[in-house]
């Protein structure tokens, strides 16, 4: 079974997923996990799916991306099952003036500590620029992370907080 | 404990700081005044007391403001204003007060919940706070201390002012990367 990576972005418009969703379900490609959601007026689709080739799905999906407006990419990739999670999990929050870097700089302190961030969103309001991750990072590592994470923040002149995450189930 | 609220507000209202509060503007991050830890304050001065009237004062002609911390006006310190009269999530409900040096000495029942904020206007997000609070402060003008016993929405506007005051803004404690939202209705 063929597993692929597409990813569909384009200016909003109603009926994307719609258009997408179909193309891929007329080629009995079978959609697991994706992302989809609204980029400052781009609608942005990030989307794992099994089952047909790579080749087939990428022409089915060229007429959705003919009038320039859409671009779809389809790549195949080697299942590899769902990684454990390999550390304690933890939330940093960042938020600050905007200025090139940030993301950059913060990711950066994450994986030299071992931190491996498993979901990331960022958000721009005026000059406000907010940047939340999902990290796991190593057992017993957190606090020195912290004190790093708030030294290349500092000098950013940002403010991060690094909390645990609530793994509270209902 | 058999009353709970044993020190609580006994009938303090903003009419006790006899002066007349203004409007003051309200800052926005990221201005950095928002992310400093405020001082402790003398409650009973006179810089104080005005600060106290002037948050009052800013809270109400501010529609859908529940709550207003020392930091929002520009001011690093441990001051704030909270009234969440007639508001629809309220259980308990104090009224109109503000607290200076502020703490929470109890925290439970812990919950997830929608916030908002002036100082962050066009976000939301999802944090989780103690259901049942109990906060240690002072009230302006006497400086009596004031032990208040609360829950739900109340409670929750109280961490949401404390942590102001800490330097925190509910971005700091948003529960994941998809609990951030772009505001859609503004009161």
């Amino acid at each position: 079974m063929n597993e692929l990576a597409i990813t569909v972005i384009g200016r909003d418009r109603p009926g994307i997923v719609a258009d997408v969703a179909e193309v891929l379900a007329r080629l009995g490609a079978n959609l697991t996990d994706s992302t989809m959601t609204r980029l400052r007026g781009h609608f942005a689709m990030t989307l794992i799916c099994v089952g047909p080739a790579a080749a087939d799905v990428e022409a089915a999906l060229a007429p959705l991306a003919a009038d320039g407006q859409l671009l779809a990419t389809v790549r195949a990739v080697t299942p590899d099952g769902a990684a454990a999670p390999s550390g304690e999990p933890y939330v940093m929050s960042v938020h600050g003036a905007d200025r090139m870097g940030i993301v950059a700089a913060m990711t950066r302190v994450l994986a030299d500590g071992g931190g491996n961030v498993s979901d990331l969103s960022t958000r721009l309001t005026g000059s406000l620029y907010v940047v939340v991750a999902e990290v796991e990072v190593p057992p017993g590592s957190a606090d020195e992370l912290a004190g790093r994470l708030t030294r290349a923040a500092a000098e950013l002149g940002v403010g991060v907080s690094l909390r645990p995450a609530d793994s509270d189930l209902l | 404990m058999s009353d709970p609220d044993y020190v609580g507000l006994g009938g303090w209202t903003p009419a006790e700081l006899a002066v007349p509060g203004e409007v003051r503007p309200v800052v926005t991050a990221p201005d950095g005044v928002l992310s400093r830890p405020g001082p402790e304050v003398d409650p009973t001065s006179d810089e104080v007391v005005r600060l106290a009237a002037d948050l009052v004062a800013t809270m109400r002609v501010s529609p859908g403001c529940v709550g207003l911390a020392a930091p929002q006006v520009g001011v690093s310190a441990q001051v704030f204003a909270v009234d969440v009269t007639g508001h629809p999530k309220a259980l308990t409900v104090h009224g109109v007060f503000v607290l200076c040096n502020a703490r929470v000495v109890e925290a439970s029942r812990w919950k997830a919940g929608r916030e908002g904020c002036m100082s962050v206007p066009d976000l939301t997000g999802d944090v989780k706070r103690a259901g049942r609070l109990v906060v240690e402060g002072a009230l302006p003008g006497s400086g009596r201390p004031v032990r208040l016993v609360t829950d739900g929405f109340e409670a929750r506007a109280l961490q949401h002012e404390i942590d102001h005051c800490a330097g925190l803004l509910f971005l700091d404690r948003v529960a994941g990367a998809h609990a951030v939202y772009q505001r859609k209705v503004y009161l």
